[in-house]
């Protein structure tokens, strides 16, 4: 069983995190607006695909980003009800969602990003991204290949939530969040650049 | 140079304890070896061929002489008493044992130094001119601006694990000394009219498997924006870079499929996001950064010694030395030493634990402490008295180090290569040996003049082989080593990509090919030409005509 961090702390998981169902073939497209870039296509599941998979009726469900784009002005009251989280895959694109949103993100109380395999660093932009050009304030949730020693990077991009991979030792886990003491460049967390701190100006207390 | 503060020191430290307990994990059998392969890499510690390589950074080429000491005696103490130094500044113990590893960082730390990114798909080490600071040609310090970069790299959240490996390199000269062109991205320094430091930002060159240079996205990038500029680089790079094949993962591949325009129009729109933002730097903070690189206190010095001219007009040797080995610097009375690395009939770029202490000892006497690394693999002792260049030259001897051909054929650049390298598909140091045992007639040497000689073991391009006015590279064909010869390719101000002469050769018939091009050029010279200016000017046809026309006929007369 996966355990969840939320803060510096262990958490209750109320929500479902609901995946599309197994597609068979994948269908490639283009990644995002590099539409020249044919050959990193990603796979995308095809409508088909995604219009199968069964959202719970009920409960705190987190829904793949491809499914809240088909179904978001169905899901309306669930999502005022504070109901609907939306995840993202590491090379989805986060203007889609906002779009989808009116560019409010924060009308949502969770948005999940997955890292398939601890490796793929997208998700470290797409998190920076997430809070620094949409203002999103509510909880950002790292999903997929979690690990302890990405812990650190998480919380600075801007995950305030992670959901280990099932292997992983929560305790150890919250202690590498402060692996490093004041690390030397900015991010989503605000750091004051150390060379910054150096002068020993503007610094907060 | 620049000192750790309670800043620096904590975060080498606390990284240490970082890197122990992943080791003991991965010791233990609780970190697989396929995911503590990342996290020792990002520590510069390979799994190779014989035993672990670990490569320790050398920030900008830059060593303090007591951390030359200590580099001695760890390769003493836990390696087999010699280090190789590399094409990006840093350097490499080919022997270390996997359990000592987190001890050998331990004792990097107590000297200001680590392995930090020296591997891994990260940013690397960032390279400079190893002249920085006392070039008669420079026009900005790209020291102060390394350093700020140095930093703002370092554990960067966001771009730990990227498609793939991004090497930045520095320049500010007029003669590019950095390679700028063919690096990940290549920052110029220049002044405007104001005398206001702007950068060039050159994005997309590399070399490797698909050797490309470099293309201009920002002509005029006002100095204080380079890391939120940078930043908007990498994250376009770290979201669109191709992650499904690691031969087409580097940036120069997205910056060549969407084209140089398209990217800079991607990277300016992402960059409005923290322009201007905190990450933008102050004039007081590049003051303190320029502050860690003064010029030493030297006493200011004649501009000609009596001493000096005496020992140069009655001793040839010295006079040759003198010629390849020491160049001029922005202080009257004073010069640059490169002690050469490339002695005839050994690794290039190897240099022995006491060989360490001889040249810190030198550091200490000769030039203010101080020494660097560059990126031909050679030592650099920066700021030498003119009137002590004679005994310099006199001990450096003594030790090995004065081979008197620094910029000459057996300057060779040499990546450690089928050897060592788990990579390599050749050997590389064994065909450097027996290039430097044809060409040991140093008057031969001197008669052909500069011509930088490159041998890569692998398509990962280490030795340079792309750039080199010759370039030698290891392929494998059906399980045996053959060697690739390419000519025409340069570094610097005309940076070019060599062309390929045709079919490779076996390992032992490296050293003719090399001689036939040399004589090639030596009967085609005019009185001012190298031997790339002559490559430039015929083609590679005349070469290609020597070296196969003679094989084609032997072949003819073996098989006739």
């Amino acid at each position: 069983m996966a355990d969840l961090i939320r803060g510096e702390a262990l958490a209750q998981n109320e929500w479902t995190w609901v995946k599309l169902p197994d597609s068979g073939e994948p269908v490639r497209k283009s990644a995002g607006k590099v539409v020249l870039f044919k050959l990193t296509g990603e796979p995308a599941a095809a409508d088909d695909v995604i219009d199968r998979c069964e959202v719970p009726a009920t409960g705190k469900v987190l829904i793949p980003l491809s499914v809240w784009l088909r179904r978001h002005e169905a899901l309306a009251a669930r999502v005022a009800a504070g109901e609907i989280g939306v995840w993202l895959d590491s090379h989805e694109e986060p203007t889609e969602l906002a779009d989808s949103l009116g560019g409010d993100l924060n009308r949502l109380p969770l948005i999940g990003v997955n890292f398939p395999k601890f490796i793929d660093g997208r998700g470290f932009s797409v998190g920076f991204i997430l809070r620094s050009r949409y203002g999103y304030r509510n909880e950002m949730r790292a999903l997929g290949d979690v690990l302890r020693d990405q812990m650190f990077f998480f919380r600075r991009t801007g995950f305030d939530a992670y959901l280990l991979r099932a292997d992983q030792k929560p305790e150890r886990c919250i202690a590498a969040l402060n692996d490093f003491s004041t690390p030397y460049q900015t991010s989503t967390d605000g750091n004051v650049p150390v060379f910054r701190r150096r002068i020993g100006q503007k610094v907060p207390a | 140079m620049y000192r750790y503060d309670d800043y620096d020191r904590a975060l080498v430290i606390e990284r240490v304890a970082q890197y122990r307990d992943q080791l003991q994990r991965n010791l233990a059998g609780e970190l697989s070896d396929d995911e503590f392969r990342p996290l020792r890499l990002q520590n510069g510690l390979y799994i190779q061929r014989h035993a672990p390589m670990l490569r320790i950074a050398v920030p900008y080429g830059m060593l303090a002489s007591r951390q030359l000491r200590k580099l001695a005696d760890i390769a003493r103490r836990y390696d087999r008493e010699y280090g190789h130094f590399t094409t990006r500044q840093n350097l490499q113990l080919n022997w270390p044992k996997l359990e000592d590893t987190a001890d050998i960082l331990a004792e990097l730390a107590t000297v200001e130094m680590h392995a930090i990114q020296t591997s891994g798909n990260c940013i690397r080490n960032i390279t400079t001119d190893p002249f920085a600071g006392v070039a008669p040609d420079e026009i900005v310090d790209p020291r102060p601006y390394c350093e700020v970069l140095r930093q703002w790299s370092t554990f960067h959240p966001e771009f730990a694990f990227l498609p793939r490996k991004f090497k930045i390199a520095v320049s500010g000269t007029v003669e590019d000394r950095a390679v700028t062109y063919a690096h990940d991205v290549g920052l110029q320094l220049y002044r405007d009219d104001q005398g206001e430091v702007l950068v060039r930002v050159i994005v997309g060159g590399g070399m490797g498997r698909t050797p490309i240079l470099g293309s201009v996205i920002h002509d005029a990038l006002p100095w204080r924006h380079l890391p939120t500029y940078l930043d908007a680089v990498l994250r376009v790079y770290n979201r669109y870079g191709r992650r499904d094949n690691a031969y087409k993962a580097r940036i120069k591949i997205l910056v060549k499929a969407i084209g140089a325009e398209e990217f800079a129009r991607q990277v300016n729109e992402e960059w409005q996001l923290e322009r201007d933002g905190i990450a933008t730097v102050t004039d007081e903070e590049l003051e303190l950064a320029a502050a860690a690189f003064q010029d030493p206190d030297a006493p200011a010095r004649p501009a000609r010694d009596a001493g000096f001219d005496e020992k140069l007009a009655g001793d040839r040797a010295f006079a040759r030395w003198v010629s390849r080995c020491v160049r001029a610097h922005k202080r009257p009375g004073y010069r640059s030493v490169t002690l050469s690395l490339k002695p005839h009939g050994l690794p290039p770029g190897d240099i022995t634990s006491d060989q360490m202490d001889a040249v810190a000892d030198l550091a200490d006497r000769y030039s203010f402490g101080e020494l660097r690394v560059t990126h031909e693999q050679n030592l650099v002792l920066a700021d030498v008295p003119l009137a002590d260049l004679y005994a310099l030259w006199q001990e450096a001897r003594k030790h090995n180090l004065a081979t008197p051909n620094i910029g000459l054929l057996t300057d060779m650049i040499c990546c450690p290569g089928g050897d060592f390298c788990s990579l390599a598909n050749a050997k590389s140091i064994p065909i450097a040996q027996a290039i430097q045992a044809e060409f040991d007639d140093l008057d031969y040497l001197y008669d052909i003049g500069d011509l930088e000689l490159n041998i890569s073991g692998c398509m990962n391009s280490c030795g340079h082989h792309h750039v080199g006015h010759i370039g030698i590279l290891g392929v494998d064909k059906a399980g045996s080593e053959w060697y690739q010869v390419s000519i025409g390719g340069a570094q610097g101000n005309t940076t070019s990509l060599g062309d390929v002469i045709g079919p490779s050769f076996a390992a032992d018939e490296v050293p003719g090919v090399v001689k036939k091009l040399i004589e090639t050029y030596v009967s085609a010279r005019t009185p001012e030409e190298r031997f790339l200016d002559t490559v430039r000017r015929l083609g590679v046809a005349p070469f290609k005509a020597r070296v196969y026309g003679e094989s084609s006929k032997k072949a003819e007369v073996t098989h006739g």
